[in-house]
């Protein structure tokens, strides 16, 4: 019950107002509780149970216990069963925190200008800018890896033009890390720009002017006053950017071909038909535990930053 | 104050932003212009023809897909939307409701872990409870993954609003329903119909859980596109793909024009 409530005029009977809502919260959370316990929260548990279980000899696992799906991140068990040090996988991890942290910088570098020079713009043409940005992000993800997939790829658009200006025919720029991180910087692009917008939009004008008043030039106004008054909304479009990219499958496995993986595109492969479920299973695991290590890591700094005065 | 001496503008930032937009929209472009090639080879120009888009249309397959993604993403849309209004009423609007906190952090969890992890442990649940049919897989994966992204834009809603307007409803002897049905539902319905766009959009557009999860006769429309990426760039594809884009830029516009009315609407700001 609300103050306004209690302090109302007299009434001849109360209003069964006070009973609006309370006894809501349970019923209405239960479905959301059902879904997520059932279609997250379960698949979850099972899939650390499976990382620790063993390989079936025909697919699938078996319920005993086997810590072979981790070991084998690092070790090739070779014929006697001696354990063999390969970095394969770790490769693979590391090229994944490489292109996912590339994206997340490319779209910042790109995003912080791109987001200012809006803000400062008149309120109709700010709308208009910000529908625009907003607008790539509707269009079906796996039409905007294929739109590089033209442009980059064999007789494609870029090879094309660059034959025309006499480079050699026939040349292509796909399967490799640089046309991976190409479709993943442009299809996180608007995940970064409109968190970016959002804060400094909210920017007060006049801490900028007072900064060139205490002779502050551009330069230091940006790196003094504007980036860390910006700070929340560029963490937060960090976050959406490096988390999904963490997890890309589609980049890699259209842009990258087989041989260019990332953790993403390596569990999906372990997962098709009469592959190593276990070993998937633990590759998740591990995915997992860096992305949730770095959202932990991300709020703890964001409460010490609150926490400062 | 000449515009060469305002503080606050940065040089550059014109071009660099023309660039931006530039970036954004022309590979998308070039889909569209190649869409028109006569060329059976995509990348080479010959000449202008409509004749991709009349075998795109007459395209069995894809037709199947899209079925199947509409269906699944029209089921998908209506669960997790009610899902995601009962929780946001109750986070919102219950008292004493425990572990706030918690019960919200559940409802967005989909959007705190990568989208592969959940989908391939959602595949071994599926496969041990023996769950053969695309569609209820589907449905239910797609339900709990659209659910936060419905979440979100109504629970926002919800905490802009006063209570005013419901206990003025209780005050006059409306039963909870009715207040729900005449104040409440019109009140926050711009942030139900942006959540239910943004599900839907999420689940036409999902390709990482449905390419894991969908069996011989549910193959969505990315799951499609996939399979004809692999087989190969073609004109037909390009036809496609431009009409996708199309429909996508339209539902677009017309979402953000109904959340931009409702803002503008809303009785507290």
């Amino acid at each position: 019950m609300t103050d306004s409530a209690l302090n109302a005029p007299a009434r001849l009977e109360r209003a069964p107002r006070a009973r609006l809502w309370h006894d809501l919260s349970f019923w209405g959370l239960l479905p959301s509780r059902l879904l997520m316990g059932f279609a997250l929260i379960l698949p979850i548990f099972i899939i650390a149970a499976v990382s620790v279980a063993t390989r079936g000899a025909y697919g699938g696992f078996t319920w005993d216990f086997n810590l072979a799906g981790y070991s084998q991140i690092l070790f090739n068990e070779g014929w006697t069963g001696e354990l063999e040090f390969t970095p394969q996988y770790l490769l693979i991890i590391g090229r994944t925190f490489l292109l996912a942290g590339a994206t997340t910088l490319i779209c910042l570098l790109f995003a912080v200008p791109v987001a200012y020079f809006i803000s400062r713009q008149p309120a109709n043409r700010k709308a208009i800018l910000v529908y625009l940005v907003t607008l790539p992000f509707w269009v079906s993800m796996i039409l905007r890896v294929y739109a590089w997939m033209i442009i980059l790829g064999k007789d494609g658009t870029l090879p094309s033009l660059l034959e025309q200006f006499g480079f050699p025919a026939g040349m292509s720029f796909m399967f490799n890390d640089g046309a991976t991180l190409t479709a993943m910087v442009y299809t996180a692009m608007p995940l970064m720009v409109l968190p970016v917008f959002a804060s400094i939009e909210k920017l007060d004008g006049t801490l900028i002017e007072a900064s060139h008043d205490l002779y502050g030039d551009r330069w230091v106004t940006l790196r003094r006053v504007i980036l860390p008054l910006t700070a929340p909304g560029l963490v937060a479009g960090a976050i959406l950017v490096f988390v999904p990219a963490l997890g890309a499958v589609l980049e890699p496995t259209l842009m990258g071909g087989g041989k260019q993986m990332m953790m993403g595109s390596l569990i999906q492969l372990q997962f098709g038909g009469g592959r190593n479920w276990p070993f998937g299973a633990a590759i998740a695991m591990t995915l997992m535990a860096l992305v949730m290590l770095f959202l932990i890591d991300t709020a703890l700094r964001a409460a010490r930053r609150e926490a400062r005065p | 104050m000449s515009i060469r001496h305002d503080v606050k503008r940065y040089p550059g930032l014109r071009p660099l932003t023309i660039f931006f937009f530039l970036y954004l929209y022309v590979p998308l472009a070039v889909i569209v212009v190649y869409s028109f090639n006569a060329n059976r080879v995509a990348g080479v120009w010959t000449g202008f023809s409509l004749k991709w888009y009349g075998s795109a249309l007459n395209n069995a397959a894809l037709m199947s897909a899209l079925e199947t993604s509409l269906t699944i993403a029209a089921v998908a849309t209506l669960v997790s939307t009610l899902i995601a209004l009962s929780a946001a009423l109750a986070i919102v609007r219950g008292k004493n409701v425990r572990f706030r906190k918690l019960s919200e952090t559940v409802v967005n969890l989909p959007l705190l872990l990568p989208e592969i992890v959940l989908a391939v442990a959602t595949l071994i649940l599926f496969s041990l409870l023996d769950i053969q049919n695309g569609f209820i897989r589907l449905i239910v994966a797609h339900s709990a993954f659209c659910t936060p992204f419905a979440f979100l834009p109504i629970r926002a809603r919800l905490q802009g609003m006063s209570l005013d307007l419901e206990e003025a409803s209780a005050d006059l002897y409306a039963d909870r329903w009715t207040t729900f049905r005449r104040v409440t539902l019109p009140l926050i319905f711009p942030g139900v119909f942006s959540g239910a766009m943004l599900a839907f959009l999420i689940s036409m557009d999902d390709f990482i859980t449905s390419n894991l999860l969908a069996t011989g006769g549910s193959t969505t429309l990315p799951v499609y596109i996939f399979s004809l990426i692999r087989a190969g760039t073609s004109p037909e594809l390009n036809a496609i793909a431009t009409l996708l884009i199309l429909a996508s830029l339209v539902l677009a516009t017309a979402a953000l024009l109904v959340a931009a009315r409702g803002t503008r609407d809303n009785p507290d700001q």
